[in-house]
């Protein structure tokens, strides 16, 4: 079977034309960088069989970043390249396009996003741009299909023209000179859109627009996720599910292994969502009815971010704040998706340029950033006892994010060199795109996440049938008592942690913590170590030598923190007040010692100018 | 007169004139289509050496301020080029 690739400079839609010529389901966003390892899919057309394999965005064949190599790569297996050009930008995307023409592969070019230049007032003759170039050129408008059979029907018809390697200025040139006889522009007025743009990359209209989104996404998840997982809770699980669960709890005689196991313990002969701790009561419960609900309207609110294109703004506006922790504003992306989960942001830091970068990314995510599964738990179980805990949980995983960040960057060799990313044009996503995407995430999510909160439930109870976890909680329980204030047995929520952090939250339930016991246990089990399926992206992405750097880092870090707030919080301090504390001292903090690492890389800069 | 990007005004155009940096810097520069004799616009600075942001034909392009301070320019309108360092 022969190898078709897709390549193209970031964010000109090889990702809408591959899931339109496979019939995949891929992630597709509004920025560069959505797609970070390339995805296999099945084209059959009349005469043969193709593996298409999409490419992640890249500007050259010589690569910048881990990412672009794998482009590079992938174009060197090829049979057939398809090579996707935004026509917006023709003279930009050409330099790739001229490099791929080197190359001993049969190319064809797809012309997308040919609407949208129509609209800008770029007009491209196609006919002459297919002669100056050798190769068959298709306009296409993928995300609506337009095009496409064009661009199948033509596949044989891809020319290897293995031109001449010419050098930059050289290409340059002859691509300027190409350009100039291809393409017309005329001159029109800027769109509401367009001037809505500018005002985001403003500063003066920028940060506020960047607070006032943030502020809007957050209490949509917060307040939308409460209402939906209430809804739940209310309606379906205390009322059909409860009732259907109780007949299986009587089939099962009340009691026994099975039993324990399916329903758990009763509470005064009822089933406790919470408490009862059986892999269809709890299990079931924790996943559809607590995470389930968050998680829904926090994808809801990134799918909408991220194809509206405003991340790479925010990236702009948040870029001097992430300077001071040694990183720049495109690592707020990989933040961003960690609220979601962990998994897809370790991935997403690939973008990153060195390896410093990936290094405190990846840390600084891991330890500070919790996802949306064990937020929600979070949420519900902390925010019982008063907004404050709620916000002492985040303030000091906030504070723990910055004052990491500060460290490292001044402990690290190295610098991370300033940000250039390409700011793409908002476009208002469409309800069908977003809509495949929620459930793409949402099917993921039921997917990889189910056989790790069952399977953690059945964990818990093996292990405290076996009597491991008192055994285990009388062993630790100096520690875990002495340092933070929680009862031995609080180690089995670790321990579970480690397996799955929404479960390891829902495990402090039985243990029938008091507030501040709720909060340290929370912000430990935040921090402390990733999940499972974190740590092996973690491994795999960082190597193991930077992942036990960081693995120690996390340890030390969380129960540190842990033990501050054991010393602190209600003691000596109220929870409001330590909260505010927290946040004015995060932000005032990075000010004070500016940053170590911009200043290495003006003096390399000029030492290599 | 040659400023760099830091020092032209948001809304200033010119076109590049000089990139003072490593081949490195010129190298990816380049890629992204910014290269000397390219026209650009200003879009933005952030103060406190924040990125610049810059319209390039169709596309835009946010720069970091280490980079930006290298990417010269030569500006349009001499007499409206009083270069301030922040918008």
């Amino acid at each position: 079977m022969r190898k078709l690739v897709l390549a193209g400079n970031p964010n000109v839609g090889k990702s809408v034309v591959f899931s339109q010529l496979t019939g995949s389901k891929v992630m597709i966003s509004n920025y560069a960088g959505t797609t970070v390892e390339f995805t296999k899919g099945l084209l059959t057309t009349e005469s043969e069989s193709f593996e298409v394999l999409d490419a992640p965005g890249t500007y050259s064949l010589e690569p910048t970043s881990k990412v672009e190599e794998v482009a590079s790569t992938l174009v060197d297996q090829a049979d057939i390249v398809i090579n996707v050009v935004d026509a917006t930008n023709l003279e930009r995307n050409l330099f790739l396009t001229t490099e791929l023409l080197e190359r001993d592969v049969p190319l064809i070019v797809a012309l997308n996003m040919i609407d949208e230049a129509g609209h800008k007032g770029v007009k491209i003759d196609v006919k002459k741009l297919e002669e100056l170039l050798g190769v068959p050129v298709i306009p296409t408008v993928a995300v609506s299909g337009e095009g496409l059979k064009e661009l199948i029907d033509y596949l044989p018809e891809a020319v290897n023209r293995k031109n001449k390697p010419l050098n930059i200025p050289d290409r340059w040139a002859y691509i300027g000179e190409l350009v100039g006889k291809v393409q017309e522009v005329v001159h029109r007025h800027h769109s509401w859109l367009e001037t809505l743009q500018d005002a985001s990359l403003r500063p003066s209209t920028g940060l506020p627009i960047a607070a006032l989104v943030l502020f809007i996404a957050f209490q949509l998840v917060i307040g939308l996720g409460e209402f939906l997982h209430e809804f739940m809770e209310d309606y379906i699980f205390e009322g059909f599910y409860e009732t259907l669960l109780l007949y299986l709890s009587e089939a099962l005689g009340s009691g026994g292994f099975l039993h324990d196991i399916l329903i758990g313990q009763l509470v005064d002969g009822a089933i406790d969502f919470e408490e009862s701790l059986g892999v269809l009561t709890t299990g079931v419960f924790v996943e559809l009815g607590v995470v389930l609900p968050f998680l829904a309207v926090f994808y809801m609110v990134l799918g909408f971010l991220e194809d509206s294109g405003y991340l790479p703004r925010l990236a702009v506006m948040v870029d001097r704040s992430m300077h001071r922790l040694g990183l720049h504003g495109y690592s707020i992306i990989p933040m961003v998706l960690g609220f979601g989960c962990n998994v897809p942001a370790a991935l997403a830091a690939r973008n990153l340029e060195s390896r410093r970068e990936r290094f405190i990314a990846c840390t600084l995510m891991s330890v500070a950033i919790p996802c949306m599964a064990q937020l929600a738990l979070i949420v519900g179980l902390v925010g019982r006892h008063g907004f404050e805990y709620l916000a002492v949980v985040f303030a000091s995983l906030f504070f723990i994010w910055v004052v990491l960040g500060l460290i490292i960057d001044r402990v690290m060799p190295g610098y991370t060199p300033s940000m250039i990313i390409e700011i793409p044009p908002y476009r208002i996503p469409s309800i069908k795109a977003q809509a495949k995407k929620l459930g793409m995430r949402i099917r993921g999510f039921l997917v990889h996440a189910t056989p790790y909160i069952l399977g953690g439930i059945l964990v818990v109870n093996i292990l405290y049938t076996l009597g491991i976890i008192h055994f285990l909680g009388v062993l630790f329980a100096p520690a875990v008592q002495g340092l933070l204030g929680l009862p031995g047995d609080a180690v089995s929520t670790l321990l579970i942690g480690f397996l799955r952090k929404d479960v390891a939250v829902a495990m402090m339930i039985p243990l029938g913590l008091d507030a501040r016991q709720l909060v340290i246990g929370a912000v430990v089990l935040a921090a402390y170590f990733p999940c499972a399926a974190t740590f092996t992206v973690l491994v795999k992405e960082m190597g193991v030598v930077d992942m036990a750097k960081s693995a120690v880092i996390m340890i030390v870090t969380a129960f540190s923190a842990g033990f501050i707030l054991n010393l602190l919080l209600d003691t000596l301090i109220p929870a409001a007040y330590l909260a505010a504390a927290l946040i004015a001292l995060s932000l005032i903090l990075p000010m004070v010692l500016g940053s170590t690492s911009d200043r290495r890389e003006l003096s390399d800069l000029d030492e290599t100018a | 007169m040659e400023f760099s990007l830091v020092e032209i005004k948001p809304g200033q155009t010119g076109v590049i004139s000089d990139i003072r940096g490593g081949s490195a810097l010129k190298t990816k520069l380049n890629q992204l289509g910014l290269r000397e004799g390219k026209r650009i616009k200003k879009i933005s600075s952030v103060f406190n050496r924040g990125p610049v942001t810059i319209s390039v034909d169709n596309y835009q392009v946010a720069v970091g301020y280490g980079k930006a301070i290298r990417i010269m320019v030569e500006v349009d309108e001499l007499e409206k080029a009083s270069p301030g360092r922040e918008s």
